[in-house]
């Protein structure tokens, strides 16, 4: 891409004194051809702003202290993916952050500060960046489904000063996951660990989280720790309030910090 | 004007979407897809009720009309009496961007009103499509990306004719970008509501809306990238530079921070192929150059262009934008790890991201320097010319954001601010205050002169937005600073007895009267466009309202 | 890994620091020669030649 009418380089059109410059026979004549060449403002403004981001975000990748050394993580089961997608669905990151920094006051209130590992699973982060609501890394198992289910129906029922719209529907609503598998199987695509026995069974996986009764002995070698309980207290149903709920019981749940040690992992 | 080929291809796309809405593999998309199938039917009746089916060559009458190149003669108007004149630019284009710019921005700033109402009072949620957040990533796509973006389309193709003295390249090209931009903003804002979202701030589309967002940007990247090319001035202007690096460095961001593997060919989900830390620095390098060249570029380019010319003189100094440019993006694209202080981000990653934020303050402050001194020796043309002065006052804006940028991302002064309303006030302080302003002193030159107008219909109506705008942005910002550093004082805060004192549930009451006030400063701002919008759709009817000029007085001194 | 980071980081934190300023104070200095005065004053003109 060269300009028809500048074939001839630099200098051309050149004002008396530019050549009177002593110092434009040599470096002045290369920047005017950065002023006046379009190809070359393009690639050098692309090689400035392509410095930064691969300075700071390559090393993320092959830096081997980037993610601590934990146990317990395991990916998400079906359910609990499904839930997940609710959550990222209705924008729950604009108001609530999956990421405890570490401060007291943030330790006390939620708990162990968050470790990268305990995201490494995450397509996409959602580690949000306001907290208009509180934060929710560590809120599985802190109230009970039934606690869980009303508060989605109606926030201010539980919480009067709480400002969250109402998720009612989510129970009224069936749960619509027509391949669990599919969805399993892109996450391998990026990186999830997900084994051929979970893709294979992640249909059955997907049902059997919600029904106490029926045997959840493959659902829990699985994925341990998983929480099986019929979330909305319908059992006829398999609802997005199963999914949802289901996904806030297991968050900051997995990690067992009875055997992690910070000072190996320090960065 | 012929669009059959245009109008059959739409047709086609309208019977896919079609076929897309059939075979769909969940129901988001099968929604999302019969919305695309609405749009681009209403699109192919409008273009056919357009073509003239009675046929150039069937009328020998018609023969004579002057024929442009091929593609080129859509939208052809020769410029206004300008002092050129040889050049015929394509303004047409630019005419539609100003209204959709009008358009959005309105649209952009009532749902912002509406959210800042549903903070205040949540019964105004209505679950599912209008709940906040659903709508939260409407108003932020449809302020950054509808009104921005359609801003920053509109004085780029206007700015590169101008200084390059060339017509735009590409001919009907410029008009896809045009269309194929607010094809992206319908598809984006109707995905939010039906719950179709990436999940990533500022970049919530899906796959597909974002693949088609990618082949509208190349379009526009080579509508500009030819006419400076064929431009006739020797040197390109530094404007031009601003633009081009928004264009190229957006294109980038965009690319790299969406990329992602679907579940189904027909299906609305994807899941991002970073995860976790990777992702969330992926996400915020991309979050915080969407602000550095999307809302910090373009709108330099927009600054160096019309304050120059709306002050009838220079930019103070060229050389110092020259340095100004190269400081700034080499700079910016550092800084995204200040959004992940303190988190699992690793601690070399958070201190360079500080680091460079920091130092971004200067050129920040060198681009207000140069656009705040072009005026000097003509400071009193703020008198009289409220348009002006609605430029210069988001130039004050940007040297506030700029300085109050740097300062947040200090890692002390981030654990309090982190989290809180105080960052949502810092944003606004730039979107309203800098790029809102100066887009309204663009939309404010641009209208007379695209239009051929004398001047336009209001100047006292264009001071009566500016007051209203202003003093919106102040009640914003002031009252989101008192809500968000007592927010994070008010979570860090311990008793006597060695416990915290507030439970959440308590700072979220506290907040409330913040929150009412907070709506009172958007709509003042939203009533300020209304006004505006007002104002232009008179202008472009051709009428001029009677009244006293601005700074009234001066017509009784002595001539100077 | 480890040690591979830590010579990027020692070397960032000297002479890359270094280079640098001097690569900046080089550009800032070009561009404000006084031979190019007359050129920037040209280029800044452009807006105002025409509507």
């Amino acid at each position: 891409m060269s300009e028809p009418s500048n074939a001839n380089p630099a200098l051309d059109g050149a004002r008396p004194e530019l050549k009177a410059d002593p110092i434009a026979r040599g470096l002045l004549a290369n920047h005017g051809k950065i002023e006046r060449n379009v190809t070359l403002l393009l690639v050098l403004s692309l090689l400035v702003v392509t410095i930064g981001g691969i300075v700071e975000i390559a090393p993320l990748f092959y830096l081997q202290n980037t993610i601590e050394t934990v146990t317990g993580m395991r990916p998400y089961s079906p359910l609990e993916l499904a839930g997940r997608n609710i959550y990222v669905r209705e924008g729950c990151y604009n108001c609530h952050s999956q990421m405890i920094r570490p401060f007291r006051d943030e330790t006390e209130r939620y708990g162990h500060y968050s470790l990268a590992a305990e995201s490494m699973f995450d397509h996409p982060f959602q580690w949000g960046s306001k907290r208009t609501g509180p934060d929710l890394a560590r809120v599985g198992g802190r109230y009970s489904n039934d606690w869980q289910v009303a508060h989605l129906t109606d926030p201010r029922s539980l919480v009067p000063e709480s400002i969250m719209p109402s998720y009612g529907f989510l129970s009224q609503t069936d749960l619509d996951m027509r391949d669990p598998a599919a969805h399993l199987a892109a996450n391998r695509d990026v990186g999830v660990p997900y084994t051929d026995d979970m893709i294979a069974n992640a249909a059955a996986d997907l049902r059997v989280q919600t029904q106490p009764d029926g045997d959840s002995s493959g659902l829990l070698a699985r994925y341990p720790k998983a929480v099986v309980a019929d979330f909305d207290g319908n059992p006829q149903r398999l609802t997005e309030m199963d999914a949802l709920v289901a996904y806030l019981q297991m968050l900051g749940t997995l990690v067992d910090f009875s055997a992690y040690d910070p000072q190996e992992n320090q960065r | 004007m012929k669009f059959s080929t245009e109008t059959m291809l739409v047709g086609l796309a309208a019977f896919l979407a079609l076929l897309g809405a059939g075979f769909a593999a969940d129901q988001p998309f099968r929604q999302h897809a019969y919305v695309l199938f609405v749009v681009l039917a209403l699109a192919t009746i409008f273009l056919m009720r357009r073509i003239d089916f009675s046929g150039d060559k069937m009328i020998p009458l018609r023969a004579d009309r002057p024929a442009g190149g091929s593609g080129e003669a859509a939208g052809a108007r020769p410029s206004a009496a300008g002092g050129g004149g040889s050049v015929a630019y394509m303004d047409d284009v630019v005419r539609y961007g100003v209204i959709a710019t009008v358009f959005w921005g309105i649209i952009g700033f009532l749902v912002g009103v509406l959210i800042a109402s549903q903070l205040a009072w949540p019964d105004l949620n209505l679950q599912p499509y209008l709940n906040f957040g659903r709508l939260r990533p409407l108003h932020t796509s449809a302020v950054i990306f509808a009104f921005g973006g359609n801003a920053l389309i509109a004085t780029s193709f206007y700015v590169v004719q101008r200084t390059c003295r060339a017509r735009l390249f590409g001919g009907n090209l410029a008009w896809f970008v045009f269309w194929g931009y607010q094809l992206f903003i319908v598809m984006a804002a109707t995905g939010y509501v039906l719950g179709i979202t990436e999940g990533r701030e500022y970049a919530e589309p899906e796959w597909y809306v974002d693949l088609w967002l990618t082949i509208v940007w190349v379009a526009y990247l080579v509508v500009f990238l030819g006419t400076l090319v064929r431009r006739k001035e020797p040197h390109i202007y530094v404007a031009n530079w601003f633009y081009l690096s928004f264009i190229v460095t957006i294109a980038m961001l965009h690319v790299v921070n969406n990329l992602s593997m679907p579940v189904s060919f027909l299906g609305a989900k994807s899941y991002s192929a970073f995860s976790g830390v990777q992702d969330a620095l992926t996400q915020w390098w991309y979050g915080h150059n969407a602000v550095g060249f999307f809302l910090t570029a373009g709108f330099l380019g927009m600054m160096y262009y019309f304050v120059p010319k709306q002050a009838n003189r220079p930019v103070y100094s060229y050389r110092l934008s020259i340095i100004h440019f190269w400081a700034l993006i080499f700079l910016y694209i550092w800084a995204g790890p200040h959004h992940l202080h303190y988190t699992a981000l690793p601690d070399w990653a958070q201190t360079l991201g500080m680091v460079f934020s920091i130092m971004l303050w200067m050129p920040s402050w060198g681009g207000m320097i140069n656009g705040l001194m072009t005026l000097s020796g003509a400071w009193d043309k703020l008198r009289t010319d409220p348009v002006l002065r609605m430029m210069v006052i988001s130039i004050a804006f940007y040297g506030m954001s700029t300085f109050e940028g740097p300062m947040m991302s200090i890692k002390s002064v981030n654990s309090l601010s982190h989290y809180t309303d105080w960052t949502i006030g810092h944003v606004h302080s730039g979107a309203l205050g800098w790029v809102g302003m100066i887009s309204f002193g663009a939309v404010y030159h641009l209208t007379p002169k695209l239009w051929q107008r004398e001047r336009l219909y209001s100047l006292r109506l264009v001071n009566w937005h500016f007051w209203l705008a202003t003093l919106g942005i102040v009640v914003y910002a002031a009252v989101m600073w008192v809500s968000g550093i007592m927010q994070g004082l008010m979570w860090r805060e311990y008793g006597e007895d060695g416990y915290l004192v507030y439970s959440f549930a308590e700072t979220v009451a506290a907040m409330h009267p913040y929150y009412v006030m907070r709506m009172l400063g958007g709509a003042m701002y939203l009533a300020g466009a209304l006004i505006m919008a007002f104002n232009v759709y008179k202008t472009i009817r051709g009428d001029i309202r009677r009244e006293v000029p601005m700074g009234g007085t001066q017509t009784l001194q002595p001539a100077e | 890994m480890d040690f591979e980071y830590q010579a990027m980081r020692t070397f960032a934190d000297s002479w890359g620091l270094v280079a640098m300023a001097l690569f900046f104070l080089c550009a800032v200095g070009f561009v404000l020669r006084p031979g190019a005065r007359r050129a920037a004053d040209e280029a800044a003109a452009i807006p105002l030649k025409e509507d």
